[in-house]
């Protein structure tokens, strides 16, 4: 077993780290959340021109030709300064597209990885809570081509994007499409998350879609799986940051005359942490590596371990650190609440505690007894 | 970065694998499969057996006749060995006083102690704490008062575990107390058969007969039996409990357990379905297979790290706290799965399922597994100011 990182693969950690470092101070996240998109486009585009955009793409479609391990490197970086840029959730789309589309949807991705053009992912459905399976959103065949209607919910920055892949079931099958922003009988409603991010609802009315004509459901869960482990690379970054703002805290406040983290209480609390955050960073290891395996089998254990372990565990580093700084912790100033609720919402999407326990407890290799 | 043993480690894993099932009596297979708790003297007829391989002391190098196996073969040795639920070798020779001798001894000490410890004919304890000296270990208060030719040893040692078997014990006794606690402490072997050494067993909280306590009343202890320098054996204490920690921070025992839980979940039924087939409990035992599996890759990570040659990373740290609480939490399901048959307490063969007759007392005994090699809370002191920098 070989834990190291090639020289590129440090390289890559590094430039992304000292990037967000100088680029995104946490103030810039903060203001962000009051944006009309809620990013800034301006710097997507230089982490664009980074290469960040590009790195688990074949090189035949304009990628670096890496693997998910690559954007999870980078993905520790943004979740270290709450980056707000919709990197995890473009390459998502972007790889329904490469995975699903024909030669000319691929034309989509050189765009995509150039950061001009933004794509969304929209499965989710009202009512539907975590299933990846479409709901109510169904396609139809009409002439030649095929129409969707149904609603999408929670879509990733919506209203920045240029079109979406939208799941629907066809024929009893699920299906991925490619939606226009501008095609008719498509509505969008925009809508803030708690992170401070933005998110829409679609509503779409018999519109016109384009059939990935390779999409599948299993393609709709490798991409899934491959948000799962994201979310949890994401985590890496953000829990580790979160550990350091508390020990710093405690090393500074002072009552009764002391240091607070001279409590021996505080100090196992936050060694109760920070076991959380290496169980999370180990557990991400294994997910980002066997995310590209396009055999479910073979990534689900890592995948759903990572991400209930993100869920156990980050839920208990952020919630604890907020405890640990007292009552300047619940407010708005502060920046430990900021890292709170993006923390909800990773442990919410692609999958939470109850949905990935639930899928690794159904699998057939759960039940097998010796 | 790859994740997977290479083809020449997956094959050294078959081998571990096919010399257990074809090396193991057929009284020590019932009990691993039952998970009856192992006599002292199955123990060593186990260590004899994995010695003729080479593995019984794979950590040992070649000259003193060990089998010098890499770090990572070594790792799966030991996976292989927890998951087929063998019994676990007496560490304290092997693992703890071994590897001190070894490093510390004199060449003269070297060729009396290791060849016995190796091949397990001699059996070793460990006294180390003691009534009053716990957690607190450097307040030790055992003396050795030298004499010249010899030490006289008085003191108490307790949780000597198996002492009553034990030809010889390491202790930690004060030979100086004038100055900081920490100082003025050295290591002796001493041998059991020594006059003025007694050995009351203790029953532990599983039933079984571990735990001693050991007295010793003007023991004559000849000089050459100082293993490293005079008052330095705080040093040799640090290193050993270091060791201790990577020892039994492996999650392999918990994998066994667990599987050993769906076992039992499989055979209870509850209308048409088994236990096994309800969807809270599965997400219960889920949740507790999954963090398990976290744990495996941080210990995966800091065995790479060491077969790198490189220092611990700090996810070494945690996994003795991890995985023991994960075996107490186990243990804790794998009983309330039961019902009432975990009421049973040592029945005869056939009151219970041959699986449930013994969880009862592993859930009793576990409870020492947070406690034993430096406490969780001891392991949480020194992490906050080692790893976190917490003031004092």
């Amino acid at each position: 077993m070989d834990f190291e990182l090639n020289e590129d693969q440090k390289l890559l950690a590094r430039t992304a780290a000292d990037f967000v470092a100088k680029e995104s101070p946490l103030e810039r996240a903060r203001k962000l959340r009051d944006d009309e998109l809620g990013f800034d486009l301006a710097l997507y585009r230089k982490m664009a021109e980074l290469g960040w955009l590009s790195l688990p793409f074949a090189e035949d479609v304009g990628g670096f030709g890496g693997g998910f391990l690559e954007v999870a490197l980078v993905l520790e970086s943004v979740g270290r300064q709450l980056v707000p840029e919709p990197l995890l959730e473009n390459i998502l789309a972007g790889l329904a597209v490469a995975e699903g589309g024909s030669a000319e949807q691929k034309a989509l991705l050189e765009p995509l990885i150039a950061g001009e053009k933004l794509l969304s992912l929209a499965y989710l459905e009202p009512n539907g809570r975590q299933r990846r399976a479409p709901y109510e959103t169904r396609a139809t065949k009409k002439g030649a081509g095929y129409v969707v209607s149904g609603t999408k919910t929670w879509v990733s920055h919506a209203n920045a994007s240029d079109a979406f892949v939208v799941s629907a079931e066809l024929e009893g099958e699920t299906r991925l499409f490619l939606v226009a922003k501008d095609a008719a009988g498509l509505s969008l409603e925009t809508l803030k998350t708690i992170d401070g991010r933005r998110a829409g609802k679609l509503t779409l009315d018999a519109v016109e879609a384009e059939l990935l004509p390779g999409s599948s459901q299993a393609l709709l869960d490798h991409v899934l799986d491959r948000g799962a482990a994201g979310a949890v690379a994401e985590g890496v970054g953000l829990t580790q940051r979160v550990l350091e703002i508390t020990t710093e805290y405690l090393n500074t406040r002072e009552q009764f005359g002391v240091k607070i983290g001279s409590f021996q209480v505080l100090q196992h609390r936050a060694v109760d942490m920070f076991v959380e955050t290496q169980l999370i960073r180990a557990a991400s290891i294994a997910s980002s590596v066997l995310a590209d395996d396009p055999d479910p089998a073979a990534r689900l254990e890592a995948i759903s371990a990572a991400k209930v372990q993100l869920s156990v565990g980050g839920k208990y580093v952020t919630q604890q650190s907020i405890q640990l700084h007292g009552g300047i912790g619940c407010t708005d100033e502060h920046d430990i609440g900021l890292f709170f609720k993006r923390m909800h919402a990773l442990n919410t999407l692609y999958g939470d505690e109850a949905f990935h326990l639930r899928r690794f407890s159904a699998s057939p290799s759960f039940a097998k007894v010796g | 970065m790859d994740l997977r043993f290479t083809p020449e480690e997956e094959a050294f894993r078959e081998e571990v694998r096919a010399y257990i099932d074809e090396a193991m009596p057929p009284h020590i297979k019932a009990k691993a499969e039952s998970g009856a708790p192992f006599t002292n003297a199955e123990m060593m007829e186990w260590h004899r057996i994995l010695h003729k391989k080479g593995w019984a002391a794979p950590h040992f190098p070649k000259s003193v006749g060990g089998s010098e196996l890499d770090p990572t073969r070594r790792f799966i040795l030991a996976e292989e060995l927890a998951l087929a639920g063998a019994p676990q070798l007496s560490p304290f020779g092997l693992n703890m006083v071994g590897p001190l001798i070894l490093r510390f001894g004199t060449d003269e000490q070297k060729k009396r102690f290791l060849p016995g410890i190796i091949d397990g004919t001699v059996a070793w304890c460990q006294g180390y704490s003691e009534p009053n000296a716990g957690s607190d270990l450097a307040s030790l208060r055992t003396t050795a008062e030298d004499q010249g030719d010899h030490f006289l040893v008085n003191g108490q040692k307790t949780w000597t575990t198996y002492g009553q078997y034990a030809d010889w014990i390491f202790c930690l006794v004060r030979t100086d107390a004038s100055g900081k606690k920490q100082q003025g402490i050295s290591f002796l072997l001493i041998d059991m058969k020594t006059p003025g050494i007694t050995v009351e067993p203790m029953l532990t909280l599983g039933g079984t007969p571990a735990f001693c306590e050991t007295f010793f009343e003007n023991v004559k202890v000849p000089k050459e039996n100082l293993l490293g320098p005079l008052h330095g054996g705080w040093d040799l204490a640090k290193a050993l409990l270091g060791h201790e920690r990577t020892l039994i921070g492996s999650i392999a025992p918990v994998l066994r357990s667990i599987q050993h839980l769906k076992r039992i979940a499989a055979t209870k039924r509850e209308g048409d379905a088994t236990l096994l087939d309800d969807p809270a409990l599965r997400d219960r035992i889920a949740s507790l297979e999954l963090r398990a599996k976290a744990h495996q890759m941080a210990n995966y990570k800091a065995l790479a790290d060491q077969a790198a040659g490189k220092h611990p990373g700090p996810e070494s740290s945690i996994l003795k706290i991890v995985a023991s609480t994960l075996q107490q939490q186990v243990d804790e399901l794998t009983m309330e799965i039961m019902g009432p048959e975990s009421l049973t307490w040592f029945n005869p063969d056939g009151a219970v399922p041959p699986l449930e007759a013994y969880v009862g007392s592993r859930f009793c005994y576990d409870r020492a597994v947070t406690i034993y090699g430096g406490s969780n809370e001891i392991q949480k002191n020194i992490i906050a100011k080692a790893i976190l920098n917490l003031p004092s």
